[in-house]
Formats: structure tokens, sequence, C-alpha cells
């Protein structure tokens, strides 16, 4: 926002001290009230406004601190922002950044829990960020309000506790290109946002095993940098993808369907996917547990990859996502 | 009030302009050279001409699903238009949107979109890039009145009323949403009420008086320039063609939605003809100048449908391109 005067941010709560874990805090002192903007609850025109904003030549930032609430927006994201610069042939495009946070647990349910990235990465024209680090956070949220795009950004509040070193010069991670969090040479596993630390977890044990796996986090679910991918499987032949939404028609079967029609013949085993199960969330903890994939399933889902499943002693209790 | 004979003369010639071009899409449209769905918005002239008369060039607007009038009367090119209505390569939205996506950001008109009450929160979000620069530009949002009933105009009135965001909302009531008539959608037809109890200024204007939208919509653009706005203006007017196609809606076509009594009463308020009796009564022109005018446009829009029908087709090749900008 210092280096550009179009940059402005607009949602609910950017001036609540606790409403998007501190993210907006202290940037209405700095940048003054008509960049800065806590809006009504108003999901739609207030992303609507973002989009026009940004035809107007704004680079908006429009925030949405639970993302469920963000379906009220869906209209300005899928139908207008998504479609705007085809639809009218490259006269106009539309560089904002629509900012949903994932907020799970906590008894929370199935309303305050949603994790909607692959509807948004289903939309051609959008683009859809998924940081796992703070230092990322900073970098693709940079190249977001850059990208002359609508960007979905979206953000795992599981992920607000991490501390990291974040560089304190600007610098920008290009949208599209993943990175490898672990080199291994045994088992591939894509794991997106908040997934990488329980993947990172996962990959611990498994080296405990002698099982030494390699982790990809592809940063941008959209687009999708394949090709690190791709070069992963050439070394290890197996694939997990985990991914923190739902299992039909997500993120996770997307990169398993490419794995399947790019990457055949590197595969040495079927490619499975540890993710959410096909359910609303639930509130009551014991639920909540069931319901969110860990590293055990992560472990579960590799072993069964890599050693063959009557094995005794490899499966372990929580196979019920990967089997599913 | 007395009015420069240019501005009369811009006047007549913009609701002219829409008026010829529209009606040209007629004939293609029933031999079905064009295949988009066009909306006409025959003898609504006077709003898109008269509200776009005191906008400045760098001025916003947005439009909807009928939004020939707005896009001409802002300055859009008549050619690119045309073109565009047949969907080629050298249409205003290059063919990948019709009728229903007019664009001419070189004019301030920043899109049309038939995502009824979509774009509301866009021109709303025009206002606000202007309020944040501190600019005195103006965004005006075109609507229908079946918009009101979507959920995005409450939202978008309370925030422009809650910033004083320049915003002219024009609501151009022609009294049916596709084949609904208003009673049948609204519990009250007094639509600019809507804006008042959010504090916002509201009025109900002739929407088939040109001269009376003129005077509104150059108040309302004062107001909003000196940080005074939003505005909501309600135009009451009504369709002479289809909700989509010339088809008229009469009893005894397959759309079958108005009396043809209704019909042949508006016919009697037509804008165009209106201005022109004034014009002849009371603004001094000839019925010689006003033939010089017409025959200026007719050459115009004649050369703008040879140009769209001269023009190409996009290319197969290009279908992906423009889905994401560099």
């Amino acid at each position: 926002m210092e280096r550009d005067e179009t940059v402005m941010l607009i949602g609910q709560g950017v001036k609540s001290p606790w409403y998007v874990g501190n993210t907006a805090q202290g940037l209405l002192a700095r940048f003054g009230a008509r960049r800065v903007i806590d809006t009504p609850v108003s999901e739609n025109a207030m992303t609507g406004a973002a989009v026009g904003a940004a035809l107007a030549g704004m680079r908006p930032i429009v925030e949405h601190p639970r993302m469920d609430f963000m379906l009220y927006a869906i209209d300005p994201i899928v139908n207008e922002a998504a479609n705007w610069f085809y639809m009218n042939g490259g006269k106009l495009p539309v560089p904002a950044v629509i900012w949903g946070v994932i907020n799970r647990g906590g008894e929370q349910g199935a309303q305050h829990s949603q994790a909607l990235h692959a509807l948004f990465a289903h939309i051609p024209g959008l683009k859809v960020v998924m940081p796992a680090t703070p230092a990322d956070a900073k970098g693709l949220m940079v190249a977001a309000v850059q990208d002359n795009n609508p960007v979905v950004f979206i953000d795992d509040r599981w992920l607000y506790g991490l501390e990291e070193v974040v560089p304190e010069e600007f610098y920008s991670i290009p949208l599209g290109k993943g990175v490898i969090r672990r080199q291994g040479s045994d088992v591939t596993i894509v794991a997106v946002s908040y997934m990488v630390r329980e993947a990172l977890k996962a990959a611990e044990e498994l080296a405990q095993h002698g099982i030494e796996a390699e982790i990809i986090d592809p940063r941008t679910v959209k687009p999708l940098d394949f090709d690190l991918i791709h070069k992963s499987l050439q070394k290890t032949g197996r694939l997990v993808v985990a991914d923190g939404g739902w299992k039909t028609c997500g993120v996770a079967a997307e990169i398993a369907a490419l794995a399947a029609e790019k990457a055949f013949s590197c595969l040495r085993a079927p490619v499975l996917r540890v993710t959410l199960p096909d359910l609303p969330a639930p509130a009551s903890r014991t639920l909540e547990a069931a319901y969110y994939p860990v590293s055990a399933d992560i472990v579960t889902a590799v072993n069964r990859l890599v050693k063959p499943c009557h094995e005794e002693g490899m499966l372990l209790h929580r196979v019920s996502y990967a089997a599913q | 009030m007395t009015y420069s004979r240019k501005l009369l003369e811009d006047l007549y010639a913009t609701m002219l302009r829409i008026r010829i071009s529209e009606e040209g899409f007629v004939e293609p449209i029933l031999n079905r050279e064009i295949r988009c769905p066009v909306h006409l918005c025959s003898g609504e002239e006077a709003i898109a001409a008269g509200v776009c008369s005191v906008l400045e060039k760098d001025d916003y607007i947005f439009g909807n699903h009928r939004s020939h009038g707005h896009y001409l009367a802002k300055g859009g090119g008549l050619k690119e238009m045309v073109a565009e209505v047949f969907c080629r390569e050298t249409g205003c939205s290059r063919g990948r949107g019709g009728s229903m996506h007019l664009i001419d950001p070189s004019c301030g008109m920043l899109g049309s979109a038939p995502i009824v009450g979509g774009t509301i929160s866009m021109a709303l979000g025009a206002a606000m890039s202007a309020w944040v620069r501190g600019t005195r530009q103006v965004a005006v949002s075109f609507f229908g009145d079946g918009a009101t009933g979507e959920g995005t105009l409450a939202e978008s009135l309370n925030f422009a009323a809650l910033k004083k965001l320049p915003i002219v909302f024009v609501c151009e009531n022609n009294l049916y949403s596709t084949h609904l008539c208003i009673d049948e959608i609204r519990v009250s037809r007094n639509i600019y009420k809507m804006a008042l109890p959010f504090g916002e200024k509201g009025h109900r204007i002739d929407g088939n008086d040109v001269l009376k939208v003129y005077e509104h919509a150059k108040q309302a653009v004062e107001l909003c320039r000196n940080g005074e706005g939003p505005v909501f203006l309600e135009c009451l007017t009504y369709r002479q063609r289809g909700h989509v196609g010339p088809d008229d809606n009469v009893q005894g076509t397959h759309t079958d939605i108005r009396p043809a009594a209704e019909i042949k009463r508006w016919l009697k308020k037509d804008p165009i003809k209106r201005l022109e009796k004034y014009l002849l009564q009371q603004g001094g022109f000839s019925s010689q100048d006003l033939q010089q005018i017409r025959a200026v446009i007719d050459t115009e829009v004649s050369e703008a449908f040879d140009f769209a029908r001269q023009s190409p087709f996009p290319a197969k090749e290009e279908l992906s391109n423009y889905v994401f900008a560099q």
C-alpha cells in the first residue's frame, strides 16, 4: 500500500484487533479511512464494489474473515470478475484480490468451517492462491495485488499461529510456481495450505521407518505448477495428495487426474487422496477429531502405496480418508 | 428553462442514433442474421441521453442487458457496437460478448451485464474509486425495475449513503420485469422511495421527457461532485419492444403479456416524437433542421451496419485469448 496508491483494503473487521488475526492492524492509522474501509455486513455489494473499483483503476483487496460468508459474493466473483476481461474482448482487466479466510475447528460447525478453494479454482478467469507459510503469505499477497486478474486469496486460520522469519524487504512470489518443502525419493506428497504442516509431520514419522517423502506445496492451486509435481513423480513414482477441502471434485481430485493424464508412465501405484470426507463439518470435538485429516492419515496413505496393504502392522487405524 | 441549441441538438441526435441503430437490428434478428439475445430499448432513449448528456468523458457508467442506449449516449463507438451485436471480431467486445456485453473504457462506459442487479455494486465501486482518489468523477448505475428485487441494491444504497459516494442510481422503470408487470413483483410502485430510508435523495421523474431527465441528472451529478451524493432517480418509461428481441409481447403473440391498448397509450408518449414537437414549437428548429440531423444519423448507422456485416467473425484459433490479462 505504501508503494502503490491504488491499493486499498475493504472488508469486515479490518479495524478489529482480533477479527482476522491482526492481519490488518495499524493499516487504518497509516493509510486513512478512504483506503482502509471496514464495511457493513454486505458481502455481495462490497465485493462487487471491489470489482468496480478495479475496473476504475484501483487495486482493491476485499477481505472476508470467514469465507463461508463469501458465498454471498459468488455473483460478483464468478459472474462479473472472472468473466469481465474475456467477455469484453480483453478491453478491461480486473485487478482485484478477493481474500477469504478458512476458520475451522473449535466446535464452530458447518457454516464457519468451509474450505471452498476448489469451487473457485473451477472457474475460468480466476486465480486461486493458498499460502502455507507466513513468508509465502506476504510474497503471494504482493503478487496477487500486482496481478492484473481477479485473484482469490485463501488462507487457513490454522496457519495464523505459525511463527517464521519473514523478510522485511519487498518481494513477491510468482503465482503458479510451487515449492519443494522437503526432498525425498520414495513418495510425493502434494499438500495444500494447512496440510503442508501435516505433511511435514507425516514425513518425519515416515522417515523413522525409512520412507523418504518429497513434499510439494503448490502455493497456488490455479494456475497449478504441475511440472514440479511431474518431476517429483519421475523420481518417486507414488503420489498422495493432501488437501483440506472435500474429496469429490476437489483440488486433490484435479491433481490426481493430472497425474493420470500427464504422468501415467511414472506411476507405480494408485494415487491416493487425503481430504475431508464428503460431509459438512460437525461441531462436537469428538466428531471434529474424526473429520479433519491429520498427519496420521497421510502416513496411512503413504504406507498403502509403499507397502502392500495386507502387510501386517502397516495399516494404521485411520485408513478411512484414504480409502473413501 | 431555456436550453442551448447545441444541447437540444445533441439530445435529439443521441436519442435518434439509439433508435435508428436499434430498429436496424429488428430485421437481422428476425432473419437470424443476429443470433445473440438483443434487448431493445426503443422508447427508453430519453433516460440514457438525458443522464449521459451531463456526464464528462471520464465519468463512469455501468449498464445492464438493455444497454445499447447507455453505451451510445456515453459516447461509445457506433460501428463497434453494431459489430458486437453481430458478434464480429471488430465489435467492442471482439465478438466475445454480444449485445449484452458492451464496453468502451475510452469514454467511461465500463461495461454491461445481464445478471440482474449485478453491475449496481460495480458502479458503486467506481464511485468509491473516485472518492478514494479525490477526483470529481461521478459513477452512474443504470438498472431496471426488476433489479429492485435484488439484495445487492439495498446493500449498495446503504454503503453509498454511508460514505456519501458520488453515484447516481438510475432506475429505468419500464413497468415490466421480463414478462411480469411491476404490480406482480413489488408491493409498491414507488421505487424512488427505496432510497429515502438510507438518507439518500430520491426522485421520480418522467423518463420519457428528456429535458426533465436532463435537469434532474444535472442536479444529481452536481450534488455528487460536491460530495453530497448519492442520488436515486426513478425514471418512469415504457419498453416499446419485447423483453428480448423485437417481439412486442402483446396479446395474441406467443409471448402474450401486455395489453395492446397499453402499448398504444405509451406509443403516444414516445420520447423522440415528444422532443421533436418541442424543438419545432419552442426550440427554434425547423422540420428541415430535424431532417438534416436524421439524414446524417441514417448514413452513420447504415455505414455501421455495412461495417459489421463486412467484418470477420473471431478466428477459432483465438478462442483462448483474453482469459487472463498479462
